[in-house]
């Protein structure tokens, strides 16, 4: 595979594979350096992606895999404090900075999810992802997803009406 | 109308039982800003993950690095190798023959000098001759 066909292949998903590069990681900067590592892998590999038909699927698992591997090593461990540049949660009176405090709060809701619930809600609910492509990439079965999926769902909706009930009182 | 349909959907969304189809009708609803108050608690949620999306990869995406550096590293290094051992065992050949040489004159020296003390004893010894023959002499004449 040549590197034009290559790229032609990569490139409409590599925000896919960053994005939850991002999710697992949290630090943009890890997220960042764990995607180019993952591009280098599916490169040096480019003579074997013809016979994988799902290329993209295959890229999201190994891009899974890797941040998950990265968190539980210890040199991630280290790192982890020093990005979590929280910002200040006071209720603003101007609408607009209200809106994207609370857009904030969603993310940050994501980041308490257990693994498996963030990931699932990550490829729903951002990625748009079917259930049995979710599957696939999470060697899930579809019924267990639709749990987790239902789980974070009703988590996150919970966690934000307290946020907004305390944003009135 | 709508609103219960977007209610009903909202039900079902956090059940997971929605399509990707109806709960692409839920972020344009939420996105679409006139939401009724008590929907507003869920509009963040669904704003965020359509905000979420537009996340992208900024850096370069870099190819061809490190692509059979390897392989001509180990290459340079087995031709170094070769030639050390090659050329190192020359050397040392060479070293050995001349400490032997060294020897070998130096042993040669040493030799040559036992040689010409002897030689000096021997010529001392002719004296010795020369006493005996006397001798002879004084004791044949009695």
């Amino acid at each position: 595979m040549q590197q034009t066909e290559f790229l032609n292949v990569v490139l409409p998903f590599k925000d896919k594979l960053f994005r939850l590069a991002k999710r697992i990681l949290v630090s943009r900067e890890e997220a960042e350096d764990a995607t180019q590592e993952i591009l280098l892998k599916l490169w040096t590999k480019n003579k074997t992606m013809g016979n994988y038909t799902n290329v993209e699927a295959y890229a999201m698992t190994m891009t899974k895999n890797f941040c998950l591997d990265r968190l539980k090593s210890k040199q991630a461990g280290n790192l982890k404090l020093v990005h979590s540049n929280y910002e200040d949660n006071r209720t603003s009176l101007q609408e607009e900075v209200e809106v994207s405090d609370s857009l904030s709060w969603v993310e940050k809701i994501m980041e308490e999810l257990p693994e498996q619930q963030k990931l699932v809600l990550q490829l729903r609910d951002v990625e748009q992802y079917e259930f049995d492509e979710i599957a696939l990439l999470l060697d899930m079965k579809p019924t267990a997803i639709r749990v987790a999926l239902s789980r974070a769902r009703k988590t996150v909706r919970e966690k934000l009406v307290q946020k907004h009930n305390y944003g009135i009182g | 109308m709508e609103l219960d349909r977007i209610e009903k959907l909202l039900e079902r969304y956090f059940e997971a039982t929605t399509t990707v189809a109806e709960e692409e009708t839920l972020r344009d609803f939420f996105a679409s800003g006139n939401i009724p108050v008590h929907l507003k608690p869920y509009a963040p949620m669904f704003q965020y993950f359509s905000e979420a999306k537009e996340e992208r990869y900024t850096k370069q995406v870099p190819l061809k690095p490190r692509k059979k550096y390897l392989e001509w590293a180990s290459v340079a290094a087995v031709v170094v190798l070769i030639f050390g051992i090659y050329f190192g065992n020359a050397y040392s050949k060479q070293q050995e023959q001349r400490k032997a040489e060294y020897a070998y004159q130096q042993t040669k020296k040493a030799l040559s000098l036992v040689a010409a003390n002897f030689e000096r004893g021997t010529e001392k010894v002719a004296y010795l001759k020369e006493f005996e023959a006397t001798k002879e002499k004084i004791y044949n004449e009695k």
